[in-house]
Parts: structure tokens; sequence; C-alpha cells
């Protein structure tokens, strides 16, 4: 494995259990005696209850219990409140408002839950919420952010600092210049499958719980510390997730609550929310404003950059994501300063999606790039290329690894780059405008720490164990590779155990970091599986006694003399004849000093195609190639469908998607499926994914780095160049829908 | 949700007399917009009356065109090979809309009876005169929230820029009803008086002071039937839908065309838009200065501006201004094949 040879294109594992319906979700676990939960939420977005009245529910057929402020059964781990945040450390500075749900009159944002109603069924569970009504002394909400603007608070924490290097405004002193304005829309990530929990109280202080989390183990410790029991006495099963794009990446309070539900009246309660509640209860993409301020000498090099976002968040707790980030290492520019403020609004808290902040802060970055080119009379690429840097200036010290140059080669190649034309507008096929974009992304590789189990059986079978969940990339299918390298097991033979506590500890799946982390402690668990082979063969007679252990290969279930493969023995038999029916390792894997001495990101590039209709402002992405510069790639078929996910979701947030509030009333106006546009088939091109595939020679031992953020970083970026490209029409507020168009022209 | 009482009929007498019994009733056919309106608490009906086992679902050509049962659905419609033959620019409008899940549940007449998507009219806690009539009484409709306009200064980017008023400004979200507006469609009803004909144009209505009533319909009236008559446009049909996506999204605006050309002179002319009304929104005035013109880009923008007489933007939606006749003018390049 040291020399990471390229990995075969592997079928997903689960691909079968999935499209045959035998993968289970979360809500698909009935158990004996389940009762359904049902919240019903606020029709304000500020201001207090005046009155609810759920004598009518609670009367209703098979209604078991009716929960508001007045009977909420109290919550032991949160009656020393923590700050403004439920299941985390408080907040600095303090936030105005403390959120615990159910615990009082007063409405901090639109839908937050003012009665959880539990039924025998969950159409009486439906219809008895429907009976609830409550009375609002309603106060003015504040809910737009462009209007308090001002409010911005530098939020605590490495992520609120502001940053600067050389010179503060040195942009303004370049030959050419340019401030520009960008704005991101909420979106909401709605997968496909509903949040909710299904909790069941086995004991006393004995919790199962079958969740739509991205964290087993996170679900575990926040019920832990709220119901002050031992997390050992508390399961949490995930195997499957029907999309999270990071709307599982916390435990949310109504969670909590069904679990104090379920003890109080002594049965499994079960909630799902219902759509509109998705846009409420689990988060969100946060609005953000971002300024660029760009100057270049006429070179071509890049002289200042400042970069300014604000974005919102809840009144009761501050949100912050890695906004500004890419503005610091991406360019070699001498001179750069990021500024990063959150607003507190009558609103939900925020919480990453997909790409999080990475990804709105990339479409600013990357459209004044593409502006700049333009002004500078520059090939985009050609543009970057000058202002390309081998080191990373935030922090000086080297990449662990970055062939960029070598994606922006690449993807330009697929898309034939060379047909775009300079000048906008100037590209035609019948009435509609052709155009061309591109845009670079990048995000943190990290390497977590993981444990994982393997073990090998004397039959010749493999199993693999990690607590992690799947929420789709195909992490089991990249385990099975990784254990496969090591130990040469049929693929067919592996068998990967994820999704549960009962199963080692693992990190909550998020941050593209899972392959890394995970993936490391399944190479490290099989690796001491075959130091004990090896050992065991060259140490007992045999055909392998007094072997070198580094002379020898282990292969299709064989170890033999690397040399001189006439000289083997079956591991199945080695094993038997030892009497091992089982070899079992377990342990934690971490990185060493090399996170520190290298800064590791992961790349990619995106480029597109558009066609726009000059008269009906129509855009359609007609190609994308996206480029991934993301090291060795374990799983190239998953790897490639995660690519496919993120451009999808790109396209989404390039063209279609924005959560819209009427800032009179504080509420959303769109919270529907037909009304959120969420890019359709019709609406995605065949989507060419090309990898760079050069292992990171750091970060961990497969040489991976992470896929999942940089297959939609940037990519709202390309669209919105490449409807430049198209039309001469800059668009910096997103989604680019048909009406900007018109509007601008 | 309120509980309501279901009764199944399978006659249409039996379904208008269900329903006139007592207030609060609805005919249940498709059930793709009525069960979302009932379960969202937008109408709290006492009675659903099922009338999907009516015999209603025929497509049969007649001796002046084809007519079609009001409980065709969607689908069945869209792929006739009558329609796609005589009347493509139906079967295009059809396809346009919703998803092909929605069109092999939606019927032609649940189509022609779908509500406004306007987002105040669906959130009960929002102002709409149309959800909850200023003046209401038993046909005219029981308050159901707060009433107002949410639309006008709010959210209006979906919204009517011909025909509105200062109490509703919603738009019929129909394709279908493009076309068969445009194609001189004729509804057929039968109600407690007996059977009559509406033409389609008279059929949805703007909202002036009642905008709680989408149609001309009087109470207990059921559609029967559409009869399109036999037209020359067939070659030259053409149905535009500009949305914010490529599928599944309703029209920002949307044109239904259908000319009879004489080489490059266009000899007659059917013209109507969706997406910009409390109806499908006919353009005789255009129709007829088309009369005799040449196919020209010239002729298409002099259509374009005749057909913005009256337009009125209300913020959000000011773009339909410049949108709307764009989309005329694409839409006859296309039928014309001048594109």
């Amino acid at each position: 494995m040291d020399t990471n040879p390229k990995n075969p294109p592997i079928d997903r594992i689960d691909g079968r259990q999935k499209v045959t319906g035998a993968a289970k979700y979360f809500a698909e676990f009935d158990l004996p005696n389940m009762a359904y939960c049902v919240i019903v939420g606020s029709e304000i977005a500020r201001g207090t209850m005046a009155r609810i009245d759920t004598k009518k529910a609670a009367g209703a057929p098979g209604v078991l219990g009716v929960f508001t402020h007045e009977n909420m059964p109290p919550i032991p781990g949160w009656d020393a409140p923590v700050g403004g945040q439920a299941d985390g450390p408080p907040p600095k500075p303090k936030t105005e408002e403390t959120y615990r749900i159910l615990s009082s009159p007063k409405i901090l944002f639109d839908g937050q839950p003012i009665a959880m109603v539990v039924a025998d069924t969950f159409e009486r569970a439906t219809y008895a919420a429907s009976l609830i009504k409550a009375i609002y002394t309603r106060q003015p909400s504040k809910t737009d952010l462009r209007k308090y603007l001002a409010n911005g608070v530098m939020p605590g924490g490495a992520q609120g600092a502001d940053y600067s290097r050389g010179k503060p405004d040195a942009y303004q002193s370049a030959p050419v210049q340019l401030e520009a304005n960008y704005t991101i829309p909420i979106e909401v990530h709605n997968p496909m499958e509903l949040h909710g929990i299904l909790a069941h109280w086995t004991g006393e202080k004995q919790l199962m719980i079958y969740a739509k989390t991205q964290g087993v183990n996170a679900t575990q410790q926040a019920m832990a510390q709220a119901f002050k029991i031992d997390p050992k006495n508390i399961q949490v099963h995930t195997e499957f997730m029907g999309g999270g794009f990071g709307m599982g990446l916390r435990t949310w309070p109504q969670e909590t609550a069904v679990v104090a539900i379920a003890r109080k009246i002594g049965r499994p309660v079960k909630l799902m929310v219902h759509r509109s509640q998705m846009f409420t209860l689990v988060g969100h993409r946060p609005y953000t404003v971002q300024t660029i301020q760009m100057g270049a000498d006429t070179n071509g090099k890049l002289v200042g950059l400042a970069h300014a976002a604000t974005a919102e968040t809840a009144s009761y707790e501050d949100f912050t994501e890695a906004t500004v980030n890419m503005t610091k290492f991406m360019y070699a520019c001498p001179n750069v300063s990021t500024r990063y403020r959150i607003v507190r609004l009558d609103r939900g808290v925020p919480i990453w999606m997909r790409g999080p902040g990475e990804a709105t802060g990339a479409f600013a970055l990357e459209s004044a790039m593409d502006e700049m080119a333009h002004k500078l009379g520059l090939d985009p690429i050609e543009f970057r290329l000058r202002n390309y840097t081998e080191t990373d200036p935030e922090h000086n010290r080297p990449y662990s690894s970055k062939h960029l140059k070598e994606a922006y080669q690449k993807g330009a190649e697929a898309i034939g780059w060379s047909n775009r034309k300079s000048q906008p507008g100037s590209s035609r096929e019948g009435d509609w405008l052709i155009g061309y974009g591109m845009s670079t992304g990048t995000f943190n590789a990290f390497r977590w720490q993981a444990n994982a189990r393997a073990l090998l059986k004397a039959d010749g079978s493999l199993t693999v164990q990690s607590a992690v969940t799947d929420i789709g990339p195909g992490t089991g299918t990249a385990l099975t590779m990784i254990a496969h390298n090591v130990l040469g097991v049929p693929i067919d033979r592996i068998k990967v155990e994820y999704g549960d506590t009962s199963l080692p500890n693992a990190p909550t799946q998020g941050g593209s970091a899972i392959v890394s982390a995970v993936g490391s402690a399944v190479f490290d668990v099989c690796t001491a599986i075959k130091k004990e082979l090896i050992e065991l063969a060259v140490q007992s007679a045999g055909p392998l006694a007094g072997q070198k252990p580094e002379a020898l290969t282990l292969a299709d279930g064989l170890l033999s003399v690397e040399t001189d493969p006439s000289k083997k023995v079956a591991v199945a038999e080695l094993m038997r004849s030892h009497n091992r029916m089982v070899i079992d390792k377990s342990g934690e894997s971490k990185g060493g000093p090399n996170l520190q001495n290298y800064s590791m990101y992961s790349f990619s590039v995106h480029f597109v195609q558009v066609r726009v209709n000059p008269l009906t402002g129509v855009v359609r992405v007609s190609k994308a190639v996206s480029v991934a510069d993301s090291g060795r790639i374990v799983s190239p078929k998953t790897a490639a469908s995660q690519m496919i996910g993120g451009v999808t979701g790109g396209i989404g947030m390039a063209l279609t998607e924005e959560a819209v509030i009427d800032h009179r009333f504080g509420r959303f106006v769109n919270n529907n499926l037909a009304d959120y546009h969420v890019a359709v088939h019709a609406d995605v091109p065949a989507i060419e994914t090309i990898f760079i595939d050069k292992p990171d020679p750091y970060i961990n031992p497969m040489g991976a780095k992470g896929m999942g953020e940089i297959a939609l970083i940037g990519f709202a970026g390309a669209v919105a160049n490449a409807v430049f490209n198209a039309t001469g029409q800059r668009v910096r507020d997103l989604p680019i829908t048909p009406d900007k168009l018109l509007r601008t022209a | 949700m309120n509980p309501f009482r279901y009764t199944r009929v399978t006659t249409p007498k039996a379904a208008i007399a269900a329903v006139i019994q007592e207030g609060g009733t609805y005919f249940l056919a498709g059930g793709t917009n009525l069960i979302d309106l009932v379960k969202r608490e937008v109408i709290l009906p006492e009675k659903l009356v099922d009338i999907t086992k009516l015999p209603l679902a025929t497509i049969e050509k007649t001796a002046t065109g084809i007519r079609i049962g009001a409980l065709a659905k969607n689908s069945a419609v869209a792929d006739h090979a009558l329609v796609q033959k005589q009347f493509p620019l139906l079967a295009m409008a059809l396809n346009a809309g919703a998803s092909a899940q929605l069109r092999n549940m939606a019927t032609v007449g649940g189509n022609m009876m779908q509500r406004t998507r306007c987002s105040y009219f669906y959130d009960p806690s929002m102002p709409c005169n149309k959800r909850s009539p200023v003046q209401s009484g038993p046909d005219k409709g029981q308050p159901n929230g707060p009433a107002g306009c949410g639309a006008i200064g709010g959210f209006n980017r979906m919204h009517a820029i011909f025909g509105g008023s200062g109490k509703c400004i919603a738009v019929h979200p129909s394709d279908m009803c493009v076309a068969l507006a445009a194609l001189d469609a004729r509804v057929n009803v039968a109600g407690p008086k007996g059977e009559r004909t509406i033409p389609f144009t008279d059929f949805h209505r703007l909202p002036g002071d009642r905008p709680q009533n989408d149609n001309t319909l009087l109470p207990g009236e059921l559609i029967l039937s559409v009869d399109l008559p036999t037209n020359a446009f067939a070659e030259h049909s053409h149905y535009l839908k500009v949305r914010d996506r490529a599928s599944y999204a309703f029209a920002l605006v949307s044109v239904g065309v259908g000319l009879k050309m004489n080489e490059n002179t266009i000899q007659e002319a059917r013209l109507a838009m969706g997406g910009v009304a409390h109806k499908p929104w006919r353009l005789t005035e255009v129709e007829q200065f088309l009369q005799g013109q040449p196919a020209t880009e010239v002729t298409f923008r002099q259509a374009a501006t005749l057909a913005m007489k009256g337009a009125k933007g209300y913020g959000e939606n000011d773009f339909k201004l410049t949108l709307a006749p764009n989309a005329l003018i694409d839409a006859l390049k296309t039928a014309t094949k001048t594109a």
C-alpha cells in the first residue's frame, strides 16, 4: 500500500439493498406499542403566545399526550443552562436569547415548536395537532438580513477573528480595481428523507434510538448529557440515511424532546417532521452578503484582496462557518484581509449545508476573479495561473499536495475551453447565447481521530466495523476497498458493519473527512492483522518459516514471498494450523506531526458551458466538467457519484434554490418542494468527472483527501461566470433566475 | 384538517344531487390539488363526493372535432393520437405541466378547477381574500384566516400583470387551460337546472371583488366534457413555458400559439398566455392584428407590444412586463419556424 496504486471501480456495497428497499431508514423501524409525535409550529416569528388551547387535541381519538411549555417533561441536563446552545459550550459573546424547546411561551422564530402531540397512529397525531390553536401577541420580527447588516457582531472562536497580512486596503493603490457585492439566499438542505427520531426507553436508564443523524456517537453524547445517563446505556442506530447534506450534523432540540416525551408516556415514540418543517427546524444555509475588493497590476498579479461577509444567525445561538477562509490561502497575494460578521435575527439557527461557508465564499471570490480577469483582458485560467501559489500564504508552509494546475488543464480540455470567446455575448447557436465559465473550489482535508475493528476469520471472510454512518457517499464501499487493499481478502468476502454506537467510535460523517479518518483506522487494524499473520507464518514451521516479514506479500488469501511466489501459505490454512479461528484487532487512528507541518486541502475545478435565451432569460447548463484533486481515489465509482451529486446541488445553488421569507410576517412563502426548486433531471446535463488521482504523501496511509464538499464548492461561480461570458451580464445574487437577467438587461 | 364525509357516486345526476345537498361539499377527481388543500386547511370540507367512477373519461372524435371527457387523465389526453395529430398545442401544454406522476392522476376537469398556487392562499395564517372572502355567506365561501391580499406589497414574483384587482392578483396555474383557451374549446356542464355549454374563455373569471370565485360555474354544476373544434393550426403550434427550472415548476409566463400559415403569411392566429392573469389570458386583439401579416420579427414585436396593453407590475413581478412580450416573440418565432 506504500505506493498507493490506483483502485479499480467497484460497485456500491449497499447498492442492491438500497434499490430493492432492503436498506432500512430510521422511520422504517416499527416497535411494539409505538406512538407517533407531530409538532405544531409557531405562526409568528417573534412574540409571545398569550394562550394555547390544547383541550380539543387532548380529547381527540387516540391521543396519548399533548405537550406544551405548560407541561413539558423536564430535560435534566438542561436544568443548568449552558448558554445559548442546547448541546454545546456557551457562545461568546453571550447571545440575546436562550431557546429551550417547549419551555416558555416566548417565540423566537417562525415554526418554533409550540406543541408536540402524541397519538397511537401518525394520522391521529396529525389530526389532533391540527386542532391546536394559539393566540399570539405579535412583536415586530427581524428576519431580513439586508436590513440589519449594521447589527453584525464579531463571533467568538477562530472563525470570527479578522485576518490580515501585508498592507490593509492595498487594493486601493492597484492600477486595476474591483469592488463588488455578492449574496447567497437562504438555502435548505431538503434531502428526500425527512428528519426525525424514534426513541425507545428499554429500561429506567436504558435508551435505544433510531435517528436521522450524521453521527451516532454525537447523538449518543448529546442524549447522555440531556438525560444525565451513561452514554454506554444509550444505543443509537443510523445505518442508512436518505441524504444529510449537513442537516444531521447536530442533535436538534425536538429530538431531545421526543426522548423526554417517550419516557413520560412510557412508550416508544417516533417523530417524522412535515416537509414544511424541514425549512424551520433543521437548519439551512444562512443568507450571506459579501463584498470583495480586489486590486491587480497590469501584468495580472494580485496586489490586494479584501473579503468581507455578513451572515444571519438566530437570536439564541451563534452559528459560524468558514465563508472567508478560501481568500486567505487560495492565491499568491501579498496583501489580504478578511472580515466575518453575524447578525442575530428572529430566525431558526442555520447549520452547515454541503460545501458549507466555503461554497458561499467561493461564489464571491471566484466570481470576482472572473470579473477581474475580464477587466485585465486575461483568460480566467491564465489570471489564476499568474497568481498560483505552491505554498500556503496564510500559514507559510507547504501544501501536503496540490495538483491544481493539472486540474485546470484537464478540465479545460474536457469542456472545450478553446471554444470560449473572450468577448462576452459573441457566441450563438440559433437564438441561444453560449458561454463558458470556470471556477476553483477548495476545502480542508482533515484527519480526524477514529476507531475501527476488523475480524479476519479462518473461513477467509473479513468483517470491518465502525460506528460511522454512511450518509450516502459510499463510505462502506470505500472502507471495503481499503480493507481489501491491505489484506487481499476478496471484495465479496468483506462485510462492513456501520451506523451503530455498539461499534467502535467514529466521528460524525461530515467535513469530507470520513475516508481519511475512519479509512485510516480500518487501514491500521487491517495492517495489524496482516502483521500478525506474517508473524505466525515466519515464526512457525512451514513454507515461510524464517522469511523476513517485509519480504512477504498478501493477496487473494495467500501469503507468499514476493520474489519467490512458490513459497506460500494459504491464510486460512495458516490460521487453522495455529488454531486461530479469528484474528480480531481494534484500534484508534489519528494523524501525526504532518498535520502541523503541511497545509492540507482538497481542490476542485469546475467548468461549465451554458446556454442562455436572451429573450426569456432562461439559463441551461449544457455541459459540466468537474475535476477533483483529492488525493488517491479509494473508490472511483462512488467518488464519481459523489461528484455528480455535488454538481447537481451546485446547479440548484446557481440557478434555482432560494427559500423566500415575507419579512412582514417573518414566514416562508415557498416551504414545499413545488415552490422551493431543487434541480430536477431536466436541469442536469451529463456530468463529466475527472480525478487527478495522485496520492497525498502526508495525510493518511491511503493518500486520500476528501471529496464531498469540493464537488459543490465553486460550482455556482462557474455558472455565473459562464452566464457573463454568454451575455455580458454579471449576476451577483444567487440564484440566477430568468427575472434577474431580464432586470439587468 | 376537519373531519369530512366521503361518498362515491356513479352517475352525474347523483353527483350533482350530493353536492347541492349541503354547503362545503366538493367533487373529488384526481385529488392532486384538492387533497393538498384539505391537508393544509385551505379548504375545510364537510363532504367529498368521489366522482372517479363516473363514465366521463372518454376521448372521442365528433362531427366538429373531438370531445374530451372531464375525467380523462392529463397523461391520457397528452398521449392520445387524435390530440397529438390535430391539437399538438394541447399535448405540448399538458406535458409542460406538473410531473409525470401528477399527470397520471390529474383529470381534465380537475385541471380546470385547480386553485391558484399563491403562497398566501396556501397559508391560513396569512391574509388572503380568495381563501377568506370579505363578503362571506353560504355561496360566497366561509372566512378562513385573515382577509386581505398578502401578495400585494409582498412576494408577488409569480403573480398577475393583467386583470388583477385590489383584492387579488393571483394567477391561474394551469398550462392545459392556456391551450384550451387558445383553441376555442367549449365546456359542457350539467347542474341542478340541466346542461349548458360555456365558451372556455368565459369559464375562468377575473378576481374583481369576488376572488373566491375562480370560475363561472354555478353551485352544483359538474364538468362533463370539453369540446375542441377542428382547426388548421396543427402545423404551426407551439407552447412555450418559461419557468425557474426545466421541469416541475409553475410558469413565470407561458404562451400558447396556434397559427394557420400560407407560405410566410399568417392567415389566422390563436394566442393565449399563462402565468399572467387570474384566468388563461386570450389575446384576441393580437390575433386580429396578426391576420394577414408576414411572419417577421417586426410583426412579432408589434404583436408583443399590442399584447401588453393594460399590463401592470406589482414590484417583484415587474420583470414579467419584459418577459411576457419576449416570450410571445419567442413562441411566434418557433411556431412560424422562423427561429
